[in-house]
């Protein structure tokens, strides 16, 4: 503590300052990059050239997979749910090893640009073609919306402007070195918001750690005892104040095992479909590199996911401890500063002067928006003020290097996958390349504008991004490359019953469009909630491919050869 | 060998390798963090609850494990049937 308050004393700027400092330095940064490594030609906006080093690839994944909700949100969300947390712990990094064992290298083999030019390929057909960018605008579309607003809640909150000032400028910086660099110019720029991200994360993390259990290390320390010298684990500990105020205990579950089966399903096998991940493994220039990267992007995003539960056990206790039956009139800065913000609210029902924060709705006096739980965590562990302006150029380089790759998908749908493959095969290379920038901007525009003016319906249905890659995406590029007797017919058709059963009870359970109220939870087919819906889809998905195909022709000879080719890495 | 038959039977053996990664994948998430971790709560490792440990740190680490161990065994393979020129 002495360092740090020493830390303090000599550097005086204020908070305000510094993330000036550092949000500046670090766009300068991007912007750098950018105009040094802008793309000439299509193979360079669309896949970097193919050059890549699986280093470079596995680090520009990492930082394209992170977004704001990782960086911001997800510790928090751990921190209310407990145990529940752990289905996007293991759904967003189990993932990537079925995109390791089962897509990556058979992508990279197959090389060419995006996902629906090898299901337009393997499936030799121009329905096939269109089904999957439907399916690639739909999936980036609603990610990418949420991105945009997370850009500008981030600007909002560490540069006091308001949100939609914020999304603007984020729209320029992405404009600029997407539009600028294509997928060239991002690798480089999402490989430096790595390095920018991942620091900001880690700084904070093992402080608190030390302060709480002096393990530096926090995937370690948040099983430790606590440093007071108690005897105390953390862990019971924090099972022990839940329980007294009547929160659900913090290692066990409340959501049902069949819905965290499920949801935990969904994430992993959604994340293997997304589109702007899948794309990344194009970029390198050999099928054992792809495996490589893989496996180095997994470890880089292991390093966040495994500090994050750790992250939400310390704050969380921190956050009881700090407030929890203390009078409100003696509450910390940083409390009074959050609450301007309106991330945390007090309303005193009882007035006896004391915060209650229990779980009982009637009683509790608190509440508390789960970001504030990465966004104030330095400020209630008093760290220097560089620490917290450093959460402010993380927060945004998670933000912009996740909402830059979506953007890409989105434009190369567009002017490659239509443009070029379906509607004017003659499109030369210089004007295909004009048609991939305009169609960047035309997307950045889109999204800006869906930042602005969320419709109601987008923060709801980000989450199920991951639930229509699993529904769409995923069987049919596995069975493409398993399953040699696969033909178009069933792949279409399974496909489509995929997507649509997904859309429907996603409007159905998660929006409320085709009834008066929204449906209780009693009414969940199999108990299975819409965000873990996306498995039930999937498992129709493969079954409706495999029937259909069992009573259609065969795929052409040509078409098993490409099968046969991809499975071979040279 | 000839051509035909070697790859087959590279093929034969990364079947082989994936079925066994993600027989340990499966079992790790959903055994030891979902279907079996109220049984492995009962075993304590310092503060963790050995089920909660591997839905929130466990599995993690096994991902990353299997993916490098995949990795290798691949590249050997490609090695043995010549397929890494």
């Amino acid at each position: 503590m002495a360092l740090i308050n020493n830390v303090l004393l000599i550097e005086g700027l204020s908070v305000q300052n510094w993330t000036y400092i550092l949000v500046g330095l670090t766009f300068s940064l991007y912007i750098g990059i950018a105009i040094w490594s802008r793309a000439s030609s299509t193979k360079e906006f669309y896949v970097a050239g193919g050059g890549i080093s699986p280093l470079a690839n596995g680090m520009a994944t990492a930082a394209d997979w992170m977004s704001a909700a990782s960086f911001i949100s997800m510790a928090g969300i751990i921190s209310f749910a407990g145990y529940d947390g752990a289905v996007y712990l293991m759904g967003w990094t189990g993932g990537y090893v079925l995109l390791a064992l089962l897509l990556a290298p058979y992508l990279r083999k197959f090389g060419k640009f995006t996902v629906p030019d090898f299901i337009g390929d393997r499936y030799y057909s121009k329905t096939a073609r269109l089904v999957a960018i439907f399916c690639a605008l739909i999936v980036s579309f609603t990610y990418v919306a949420g991105q945009m607003r997370g850009v500008g809640i981030v600007f909002s909150r560490f540069l006091e402007v308001d949100i939609n000032t914020g999304v603007i400028i984020g729209m320029l910086i992405v404009l600029f070195y997407a539009v600028l660099g294509g997928m060239k110019g991002i690798t480089y720029t999402q490989v430096a918001q790595y390095c920018v991200l991942i620091f900001a994360f880690m700084v904070p993390a093992i402080f608190i750690s030390i302060q709480m259990t002096g393990n530096p290390i926090p995937q370690v320390g948040f099983g430790s005892e606590l440093a007071d010298g108690s005897g105390i684990y953390l862990l019971d500990k924090l099972d022990g104040l839940s329980a007294e105020l009547g929160f659900n205990e913090y290692t066990h579950n409340s959501k049902s095992m069949l819905d965290i089966f499920a949801i935990t399903l969904t994430l992993m096998v959604g994340t293997a479909g997304l589109p702007h991940v899948i794309v990344r493994f194009f970029t390198v220039k050999r099928v054992r590199d792809a495996r490589k990267s893989a496996g180095i992007a997994l470890l880089l995003i292991v390093i966040l996911y495994s500090t994050a539960p750790a992250v939400a056990v310390f704050s969380r206790i921190n956050l009881i401890e700090t407030v929890s039956n203390k009078p409100y009139s003696e509450v910390p800065e940083w409390f009074k500063k959050w609450e301007t913000t309106g991330l945390i609210s007090f309303t005193d029902k009882n007035n006896d002067g004391n915060i209650q924060y229990v779980a009982d709705k009637e009683k509790n006096e608190l509440e508390v928006d789960r970001d504030i739980m990465v966004l104030a965590n330095p400020e209630i562990a008093r760290l220097p003020n560089w620490v917290i302006a450093l959460v402010a150029a993380g927060g945004l380089a998670a933000a912009l290097s996740t909402a830059a790759g979506l953007l890409l998908v989105l434009s190369s749908s567009v002017s490659h996958d239509l443009i070029k493959k379906v509607i004017n095969p003659k499109i030369s290379e210089k004007n295909e390349l004009i048609a991939a920038r305009l169609s960047a901007i035309g997307a950045v525009i889109v999204a800006g504008y869906f930042g602005i003016n969320p419709p109601g319906f987008v923060a709801a249905v980000v989450a199920l991004a991951f639930g229509l890659a699993a529904a769409s995406f995923f069987p049919a590029i596995v069975l493409g490359i398993f399953y040699k007797r696969m033909n178009k017919e069933g792949a279409i058709a399974g496909m489509v019953i995929g997507i649509v059963t997904m859309i429907l009870y996603m409007i159905k359970f998660k929006l409320g469009w085709f009834d008066e109220v929204l449906p209780n939870k009693n009414e969940w087919w199999f108990g299975i909630s819409p965000e873990g819906f996306g498995v039930i889809s999937m498992i129709l998905n493969f079954s409706t491919a495999l029937i259909i195909m069992s009573f259609t022709k065969k795929p052409p000879k040509y078409v098993q050869e490409i099968v046969e080719n991809i499975r071979i890495p040279n | 060998m000839l051509d035909q038959k070697k790859r087959k039977a590279y093929w034969k053996e990364n079947i082989r390798y994936l079925t066994i990664l993600l027989f340990i994948w499966f079992l790790v998430s959903y055994g030891a963090g979902i279907l079996f971790k109220e049984q492995l709560d009962v075993i304590k490792i310092g503060g963790f609850k050995l089920g909660f440990w591997f839905a929130q740190q466990g599995s993690m680490y096994v991902f990353v494990i299997l993916i490098f161990v995949y990795v290798r065994l691949m590249n050997k393979l490609d090695k043995k049937y010549g397929f890494d020129k």
